[in-house]
């Protein structure tokens, strides 16, 4: 089962420097959620985690090896969603579902599709273009992509904007299903969600 | 599935559900092209000196105008960030969008040129240099084009920005391509331009998908 | 000696600052000595007159504006290997100098063209290259400047720096691939087709412009890291 181990991580945004030596370690089987005021760094902390934004200073280790060594194999374990949610507005539910999971190399069946979908509660409406979605619909693709995807850590950022109660709850079984299944999470967020947090990374702005 | 292919049938797809792009650029191109004989007076021997010329201009003008949909889109709603993301390596996937943006903009150009050709009353020799140029030509825009394109993602000043890098980058392009042209009509023979055109179109797709991808890993940083 | 003592940008700004003035007094003797070389003391020539006389500037502008560039791209370089601030600070420095220094090569040359081919401009290989080399110092300074983040200019202009150098090539050897105005090199390193007087001034013209290029930089760059090292406290002390 691998680690994700976060040493002395720096990082600044244009003349403002974020955070300074954040150190700490997410193991298979739990999630950590990462809190603090707007603008602290959150996004900036997740993005340097997942190898988008270049740190400072300080090391990311995935199961004992380097991220920026073992680039391709983190990725592969690794799922990044960010607050752009990688939705085209002229394909379909389906149709976006399909590439997000076919780049990641793990190219869904027609009846997986229709199954996860069904699932987030998009069923009927997976063939209509994205652009028609509401923004919690468009949410919700996000998450039957959580259940398709092979990962086994997740790195996600506010993950319940735009959510509404069945979504959130929804979301929360999900997360203890793959936490059951010995994956890990790295979470952003205001709320509270309802599997139990092994620690908290608090940044302060 | 790599992640050229993977990049190359959703970027097609896009084009196909969304024409738009496609048609603008292929309407600007036949329409300014249409434009000259109005202004320069439709004399045909003028008409035939300068139709290689202009044809190549506006197929350059054409080519720059569709650019800024290269990447900008997928950079605005965090598709590039998930590519960039995933485990196929950036190379693969930005070349697949490069390829499938010329598929869409250059080659529909590069098909359209001998009609444009007929309307300046070119011979078929030179009609015929004018189209294996622009078939040479076109993809190295859509390169150069691409690695300007992904230096101003998220850039103030956007379009003048881009037209400022990429339309210096585009000149040799337009002086070999009209010039091998042009050599053509004046009975010379077009192979020393078109040969470094296509040495160009050679060492341009081996050294400028690397900076397209550090240009790409800047703007996400 | 400790490269690294001089890339830290507080000791940079005094040392630049001490040193700049003796380069631009360099330069100031250095023309000097360049102009009564080129105006006074070099012949007439025998096909061109006196008009020829502008390739004292005309030509240590020309190679000013492909060194300076080739400098600016060494340190984009630096920049971006070693993500170093002050590289990429030096390099923006550099930017407008090598674009006035590329100014000056195209408006003297179309001076020059003008009596001796009859014309100002001519879309030859060498001019067109030289126009390019203008246009992609100026995309640098537009690109650097274009972002929120100073850094992220830093890193996208110096990418284009590295790109372009490909033009510099071109436009030293487009005048041999092409057969077209400009003369092929009269100044080789075994020795030279030219009155020696001409070359003399040519020379000293060059020394110039580069001891004019150094303290410009140099004066530059001071202020470009006092904007950027505004909030640190050296800079407040000052």
């Amino acid at each position: 089962m691998s680690t994700l181990e976060i040493r002395s991580l720096a990082c600044s945004r244009g003349d403002t420097r974020l955070f300074r030596d954040v150190s700490f370690a997410v193991a298979a089987g739990e999630w950590v959620g990462v809190r603090g005021a707007n603008g602290s760094g959150k996004t900036t902390l997740l993005r340097c985690v997942a190898g988008l934004t270049r740190p400072d200073s300080g090391s990311v280790t995935w199961d004992g090896k380097s991220t920026s060594e073992s680039g391709a194999q983190f990725r592969s374990a690794m799922l990044y969603a960010g607050h752009a949610a990688g939705i085209k507005d002229e394909l379909s539910a389906a149709e976006n579902l399909r590439d997000a999971l076919a780049l990641r190399e793990a190219p869904p069946s027609d009846e997986a599709l229709r199954e996860s979908l069904g699932a987030v509660g998009l069923g009927r409406i997976r063939h209509i273009p994205a652009r028609r979605l509401s923004a919690g619909q468009r949410r919700r693709i996000g998450m039957a992509r959580l259940v398709l995807d092979p990962a086994t850590l997740w790195i996600l950022d506010e993950p319940l904007t735009a959510l509404d109660s069945e979504g959130e709850a929804m979301f929360a079984s999900l997360l203890e299903r793959h936490l059951q299944r010995g994956g890990s999470a790295l979470v952003a967020t205001h709320h509270a969600i309802g599997a139990r947090q092994a620690r908290e990374v608090r940044l302060s702005a | 599935m790599s992640g050229f292919a993977w990049a190359f049938a959703r970027d097609l797809r896009l084009a196909w559900r969304h024409p738009g792009e496609t048609l603008m650029v292929v309407a600007f191109f036949v329409l300014v092209a249409s434009l000259f004989p109005l202004g320069v007076g439709a004399e045909p021997q003028t008409l035939r000196r300068i139709g290689s010329g202009v044809i190549w201009v506006c197929a350059l003008l054409a080519a720059f105008l569709s650019l800024s949909s290269l990447f900008a889109s997928d950079y605005a709603d965090g598709s590039l960030e998930q590519m960039a993301l995933s485990p196929h390596p950036m190379a693969g996937w930005a070349t697949g969008k490069i390829v499938a943006h010329w598929t869409a903009t250059g080659l529909p150009l590069t098909i359209l040129s001998p009609l444009l050709a007929m309307q300046y009353g070119l011979d078929a020799a030179t009609l015929g240099t004018l189209a294996f140029g622009l078939v040479l030509g076109t993809p190295l825009l859509s390169l150069l084009g691409a690695a300007c394109s992904a230096l101003t993602l998220g850039a103030r000043g956007g379009g003048v920005l881009l037209a400022l890098l990429a339309l210096p980058l585009f000149v040799p392009v337009l002086i070999f391509g009209a010039g091998a042209a042009d050599a053509q009509a004046s009975g010379l023979s077009p192979s020393p331009h078109l040969s470094l055109l296509a040495a160009g179109l050679i060492v341009g797709s081996m050294a400028l998908p690397p900076a397209v991808c550090a240009a790409l890993r800047i703007a996400l940083d | 000696m400790n490269w690294f003592y001089f890339s830290s940008p507080s000791t940079f700004y005094r040392f630049a600052g001490r040193l700049a003035p003796w380069f631009f007094a360099l330069a100031a003797l250095l023309t000097a000595a360049g102009l009564y070389m080129g105006l006074v003391v070099a012949p007439t020539d025998a096909q061109q007159g006196e008009v020829y006389r502008v390739i004292f500037i005309h030509v240590p502008a020309a190679w000013m504006s492909m060194f300076l560039y080739f400098v600016m791209a060494c340190y984009a370089g630096l920049s971006l290997t070693f993500n170093t601030r002050l590289s990429a600070m030096m390099a923006r420095a550099i930017a407008p100098t090598g674009a006035m220094f590329t100014f000056m090569a195209l408006w003297t040359g179309a001076f020059w063209g003008r009596p001796t081919w009859g014309t100002y401009w001519a879309w030859d290989a060498r001019m067109v290259s030289e126009l390019v080399l203008f246009f992609l110092y100026v995309g640098f300074i537009a690109l650097a400047n274009a972002f929120e983040d100073p850094r992220r200019g830093d890193r996208a202009a110096s990418l284009l720096a590295l790109i372009g150098v490909v033009n510099l090539p071109i436009i030293y050897f487009s005048v041999q691939w092409w057969n077209t105005l400009h003369q092929g090199s009269s100044v080789k390193f075994t020795g030279s087709t030219m009155h020696i007087a001409m070359l003399q001034g040519m020379l000293l013209m060059a020394f110039a412009s580069w001891m004019y290029a150094i303290g410009a930089t140099l004066t530059r760059v001071r202020s470009v890291i006092l904007e950027r090292e505004r909030r640190t406290r050296w800079v407040r002390e000052l």
